[in-house]
């Protein structure tokens, strides 16, 4: 039998290759990490027919079938069919499985629909984001996470979506007992003090975690009925430069963020150097090529930020510099004065 | 007199007695609840009858309006001192069985407990009136039945029982008949809704032995329970309340005293001077709490101070359920005769 595969085409159809001759491994996509019964159950299918049993969890919440012969491709692509529907994924013709994998799958939290905690609907923005941008080739990461937690690690994404509520105050219903104040303190950045028996909001400091709303026994405290949202850029791990996204925007609405993300495509599609390994680069190293402003050009277009919302002013990212030093004993600090 | 009305004659109703009255019934407010995109059911003006919430037990309960949550008393300066101006213009209040039973506990509190009768909520309540809800059925956690609060026959302008959009009145101040029948309402005998079985049954015990104090049932909610106080906050009869002393800012000799909404479970509730405080331990606060609700009040009054709404095993976030303690107590009691 002649083994020829256009790997490229095949990864492109989001079978990972494996170091294991001959195979494959299939990626599923799941956005925002919900999957139906249903659904599951075909993954557990697929790889106890084309795999051997077993199936990986991947870290950005997809599932990853491994060794599956890379013959049975095809009959896997249909077998995939029920789930990308199920899924609601955009796809091409059916049966021919996920038309894309550069641009990966959208991680959330669990947020407002179980975590008390959660700011909005994080699997429904998930949703939503993964019909607009997929499929594409482009390697980007977005996660959504509802509160300030960043439960889903939204820091190392390109796009780190982070729930934020606007605490509203009603001194009427305020006794004084002063538990948002402590809990504010403990839970979260400590933005509250007492004033005269009643509650002052340092709106500065305040990151809108809703902390105050959950432990306030009288609903003195109460949601803004708008939800609003941090941006976090461009953070990445990775082998030259791992580094935490920056503040990009705080108080923004849905509409904006997306429009955000949406605009970026465009950039991508400008200034991708296309002599990269596999056409494949973090957005945040072509950033640093081109310098904040023009991304920002493409970025921001069209987009009309709403009157609360604050916008950095300048953006650095720090980070590791593997490429510059990846030296640890002659570092600045010392723990001690120990013998080398 | 009983009556059966159209939402559209209840809400003529409503709007005559609006022009005379304040209209405070149980509102859902969208959004407001603990968690995003949750609701509360807490008292608030109404002028039609679709503000009520009718479907949902309220989670706050009406006594915020007779005893405000955080209400100024008087404003002081060095030798004056002004009264603050209270709204005690005439008030309905529309609410159910177990909180007209709250109603008699507020006021042997704050009217008949000795001496002195409280002038701020006096003020308040010579204006109020009510309006009984009826209740077709039992909503979770209540047990009014075993607190015999199920029922009530007097003390309101008319008693409600709601389906839909129809409304049946049995009218009990004669002087309202007339009001319902210019807005077009037709006789109908009505006799208003009330439970006459909770899935929750609590036995209250008759006399609790003072070895109850000592009992290690207690220790649990060392643990479990978070002094949080929503439970106090949210009950009908809880009258505790704190002052505050405020100063303001600008000018150290001019301030107003506030009287506050107290919880004998959040910290600071028995912290005394010099900061010695006597029951430290959650556990503590819950038996001065539970003993209080079933049987030191009553020894002073000759009756329970709790009137099975509910509301605190609706709100705890613990999952502590009161009438769970009630009946440990009781098998406690018992266990020990
Ligand atoms: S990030 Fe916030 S909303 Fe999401 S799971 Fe964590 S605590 Fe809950
Ligand atoms: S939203 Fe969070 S940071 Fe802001 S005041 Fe409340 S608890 Fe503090
Ligand atoms: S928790 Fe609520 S009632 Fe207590 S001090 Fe804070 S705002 Fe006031
Ligand atoms: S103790 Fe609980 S059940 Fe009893 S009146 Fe208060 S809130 Fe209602
Ligand atoms: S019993 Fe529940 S509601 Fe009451 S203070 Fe304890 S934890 Fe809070």
């Amino acid at each position: 039998m002649i083994r020829d595969y256009n790997m490229k085409e095949y990864k492109k159809n989001a079978f990972r290759q494996s170091k294991y001759r001959g195979e494959i491994a299939s990626r599923v996509r799941v956005p925002g990490g919900v999957i139906d019964a249903k659904s599951l159950m075909r993954v557990v299918e697929i790889a106890e027919k084309y795999g051997d049993g077993t199936i990986n969890l991947t870290n950005r919440q997809g599932f990853e079938i491994p060794h599956i012969r890379i013959e049975d491709r095809d009959k896997v692509n249909e077998e995939l069919q029920l789930i990308i529907e199920n899924t609601n994924v955009n796809h091409g013709q059916p049966g021919e499985g996920y038309p894309a994998s550069g641009t990966r799958n959208v991680v959330a939290c669990p947020g407002k629909e179980l975590c008390p905690f959660g700011c909005y609907d994080t699997k429904a923005l998930a949703a939503k984001l993964d019909k607009m941008i997929f499929p594409n080739n482009h390697h980007v990461k977005i996660a959504c996470t509802g509160c300030s937690n960043d439960c889903a690690h939204v820091r190392l994404n390109d796009f780190g979506i982070i729930g934020q509520t606007e605490p509203q105050y009603d001194p009427d219903r305020c006794i004084g007992c002063e538990q948002c104040v402590k809990y504010c303190s403990k839970r979260s950045v400590g933005a509250l003090s007492v004033v005269n028996g009643k509650i002052v909001r340092d709106t500065n400091k305040c990151i809108g975690c809703g902390v105050c709303v959950n432990y306030c026994p009288t609903r003195a405290w109460t949601r803004s009925k708008e939800h609003y949202f941090r941006l976090e850029l461009l953070g990445r791990t990775g082998k030259k430069n791992p580094r935490l996204g920056e503040d990009f925007l705080k108080w923004a609405d849905e509409e904006s963020v997306c429009k955000i993300i949406k605009n970026t495509y465009d950039y991508l599609d400008d200034y991708l150097d296309m002599a990269a390994v596999e056409a494949k680069e973090h957005i945040g190293y072509i950033v640093d090529r081109t310098g904040v402003e023009e991304f920002l050009k493409y970025a921001m277009k069209d987009v009309e930020l709403g009157p609360k919302c604050e916008m950095a002013g300048r953006m650095y990212w720090g980070g590791k510099r593997y490429d510059q030093t990846n030296e640890l004993r002659k570092s600045m600090f010392r723990f001690s004065d120990r013998e080398e | 007199m009983g009556y059966t009305l159209t939402r559209s004659e209840f809400d003529q109703v409503l709007s005559e007695l609006g022009k005379n009255y304040r209209l405070y019934a149980p509102v859902l407010k969208i959004g407001q609840g603990r968690f995003t995109d949750t609701d509360v059911v807490i008292y608030d003006f109404i002028s039609e009858s679709s503000e009520i919430e009718l479907e949902k037990k309220s989670d706050f309960s009406f006594k915020e309006i007779l005893t405000p949550l955080s209400q100024t008393l008087f404003f002081f300066t060095e030798n004056v001192i002004k009264e603050a101006d209270i709204d005690c213009s005439d008030a309905i209040i529309f609410l159910r069985s177990c909180d007209m039973h709250a109603v008699k506990r507020l006021d042997q509190i704050y009217l008949n407990n000795g001496k002195h009768v409280d002038p701020f909520y006096k003020k308040v309540r010579d204006h109020v009136k009510f309006v009984l809800i009826g209740c077709p059925g039992s909503f979770q956690e209540c047990f009014c039945v075993s607190m015999g609060t199920n029922k009530t026959d007097d003390g309101y302008l008319f008693a409600l029982n709601y389906s839909g959009d129809q409304f049946d009145v049995d009218v009990k101040d004669a002087a309202l008949n007339e009001l319902f029948e210019k807005a077009g309402a037709a006789a109908k005998e009505v006799a208003v809704d009330y439970v006459t079985e909770n899935e929750t049954k609590v036995t209250i015990p008759e006399t609790v032995p003072n070895s109850i104090y000592q009992s290690d049932l207690w220790k649990e909610y060392d643990k479990r329970c978070v002094a949080c106080g929503r439970c106090n906050l949210v009950c009908p009869t809880c009258t505790c309340f704190t002052m505050q002393d405020a100063f303001y800012t600008d000018n150290g000799k001019v301030g107003e005293r506030r009287r506050v909404g107290g919880s004998c479970m959040i910290d600071g509730y028995s912290t005394v001077a010099g900061g010695g405080q006597y029951r430290r331990k959650h556990g503590e606060r819950m038996r001065f709490k539970v003993l209080h609700k079933i049987y030191d009040f009553r020894k002073r009054y000759g009756y329970d101070m709790c009137v099975g709404c509910g509301r605190c095993d609706d709100v705890c976030p613990e999952y502590i359920s009161f009438s769970n303690i009630i009946n440990k107590v009781n098998a406690e009691v018992k266990e020990g005769e």
